[in-house]
């Protein structure tokens, strides 16, 4: 069996008598894309910020690609080649779409320390950053600010700065949430097109999305994983249909 | 970019342009005026990289002010008193400004970068009081009094003194102190440090460490703002506590505020402004701030981005 990209061990997170996240363990292979479901409040954001290194876990260790990174300070996990796109957009909405991206793609091209020539004047960086936004369909938009794009098209620009920073591993906190349909789809067959080439983790209400992309799908309810398996296993699982996929039609709303 | 070269063409044309109208009026106190108004705006250029780019409001950023001039002043006190007339080479001082600044910068950034908004606004003016204090403390260089600078900065033979001089100096150290503002800002470091700004969670999910560029932004500001005290003290002639007390650094958050928070020009626009209020309104009244309080509180509430996002929009809709 091949290595894990990110492999999960007995993590806990507990805010007062509330335990966020409660003995989780779970392992994602290399090229997949694992998708985390589960009601609000069911701790997913809390997961991800563990894994990204934004909130320390209370016990459990996190290692990716074989290295513990459980103490490491998210900057640091982010140059061993993890990413996160966030499900609230935050972008900086006065930057140009490219800047936004180009502060993804030049930390692998040198990085900060560089103070006299413009950042957009480094050619490598740009190339990289305009290559990403052309497989999100942005190429067109880079010269905009970020904060004059669509609400959709600003999940796609998240998803071209998560990508233009060369990741691993990349945690999809809720990308497909506030777009339309037509959106959603655009967003779905992104995904689906990056698969095997990045390894994903991805959270998402959108139970269609979920189905036709995951390799796995972990149900998480009260910080706990109440049941993990392929899309069918998770299907036929009766007590994910009492816990959460009743309400399924509550989350296409 | 050209754009701003050529706002800078047009700043150089503008600065160039003073001494001439200054000698045709035959007025030096103008002239004067003009010099403290461009050593000011380069300290409003330093503190608008931290507070403008970085988002950091610091009240204590009179202190590198003050570190300038005090080379300055200790040095001609020791030059003209002890008869220690090499303490007066510029080069020397200048030397003892950028290594002093950069001490005390790295030591107020590690102590005060690790909090935000008003802690950090806390610690920088607690640190830059405490430096005010010391300052009134040294007797010997005049304590609560300050001192004259009888010994100016000399390089090559060429004090630092005379209105025209003083002028073209300061003048010189504006543009090239707004010149590197604006090319950090556009650098990889300026797009970290004004991303920091907008939204640090993101920044570090971005693999960069806000501390450690807001450090460096820091550490430049000093600087910047340390060649202003040295330039300042050759200008007025005299040094003393009041240059590095807390409400100078108030003035310089007015100035960058007016000016326009994050712009090149902002600064500049601003401390003129502000210089402009100030010796006009004070003819009319002893109590002249209040009219500049007001008007402070209506270029927040109505044109957040100062003086500069005045002339923009103009721009836009003529």
């Amino acid at each position: 069996m091949v290595d894990p990209i990110l492999s999960v061990e007995g993590l806990n997170k507990r805010f007062g008598g509330l335990a966020a996240t409660d003995d989780v363990s779970l392992s994602v292979p290399p090229g997949t894309l694992h998708a985390i479901i589960g009601p609000n409040g069911a701790g997913k954001t809390t997961l991800i910020a563990q894994l990204m290194g934004a909130l320390r876990p209370d016990s459990g260790r996190i290692v990716f690609q074989g290295e513990d990174v459980t103490a490491l300070a998210t900057p640091a996990r982010v140059r061993l080649g993890m990413a996160r796109s966030y499900q609230v957009t935050s972008l900086c909405p006065d930057f140009s779409v490219l800047e936004n991206v180009l502060l993804a793609s030049q930390l692998r091209d040198g990085g900060w320390l560089s103070f006299w020539r413009p950042a957009i004047a480094y050619p490598r960086a740009r190339s990289r950053a305009m290559e990403e936004l052309s497989k999100v369909g942005l190429a067109d938009r880079s010269d905009r600010l970020a904060g004059e794009l669509s609400h959709g098209e600003q999940r796609q620009l998240e998803v071209a700065m998560a990508l233009a920073s060369d990741p691993v591993l990349m945690l999809l906190d809720e990308p497909l949430a506030g777009l339309g349909r037509d959106e959603a789809d655009g967003m779905v067959s992104l995904l689906h097109s990056l698969k095997g080439h990045v390894t994903m983790l991805l959270i998402e209400h959108d139970m269609e999305a979920v189905f036709a992309l995951a390799d796995c799908v972990s149900v998480l309810s009260f910080g706990r994983i109440i049941a993990s398996g392929t899309v069918n296993d998770i299907r036929k699982d009766p007590n994910v249909r009492d816990a959460y996929l009743g309400t399924e039609g509550d989350a296409h709303a | 970019m050209r754009k701003q070269l050529v706002s800078f063409a047009i700043l150089i044309g503008l600065l160039c342009a003073v001494p001439p109208i200054a000698y045709w009026l035959d007025d030096l106190f103008l002239l004067s005026l003009a010099s403290r108004c461009l050593i000011l705006a380069s300290a409003a250029v330093a503190t608008n990289l931290i507070m403008g780019y970085g988002g950091l409001i610091s009240l204590g950023h009179a202190v590198f002010i003050g570190i300038g001039g005090y080379v300055v002043g200790i040095a001609s006190h020791h030059a003209f008193n002890d008869g220690m007339t090499w303490l007066s080479n510029g080069f020397l001082q200048l030397v003892a400004v950028l290594v002093l600044s950069v001490l005390v910068a790295l030591f107020v950034g590690l102590v005060s970068l690790r909090t935000k908004g008003i802690y950090f606004l806390m610690i920088t003016l607690a640190i830059g009081q405490m430096f005010y204090l010391a300052a009134v403390g040294a007797y010997d260089y005049g304590g609560d009094d300050g001192m004259t600078v009888f010994a100016k900065s000399r390089f090559l033979g060429q004090a630092l003194s005379g209105h025209y001089l003083i002028y073209w100096v300061s003048a010189a150290y504006l543009t090239a102190s707004m010149f590197l503002v604006a090319r950090l800002s556009s650098s990889r470091f300026g797009l970290v440090l004004r991303s920091a700004k907008v939204n640090e969670a993101r920044t570090r999910a971005m693999g960069y460490e806000p501390f450690r560029v807001r450090l460096v932004a820091f550490t430049v500001a000093g600087v910047i703002a340390g060649g202003a005290g040295f330039l300042m003290a050759n200008h007025a002639g005299f040094v003393s506590p009041a240059m590095l007390h807390w409400t100078r650094s108030g003035d310089l958050i007015v100035m960058v505020v007016l000016g326009g928070l994050g712009s090149v020009f902002g600064p500049l626009a601003g401390t003129v402004a502000f210089l402009a209020l100030e010796e006009v309104l004070s003819g009319i009244t002893e109590y002249w701030a209040i009219p500049v309080g007001a008007i402070l509180i209506a270029v927040a509430l109505y044109t957040p981005q100062g003086v500069m996002g005045l002339l923009s929009r103009r721009r836009n809709h003529g």
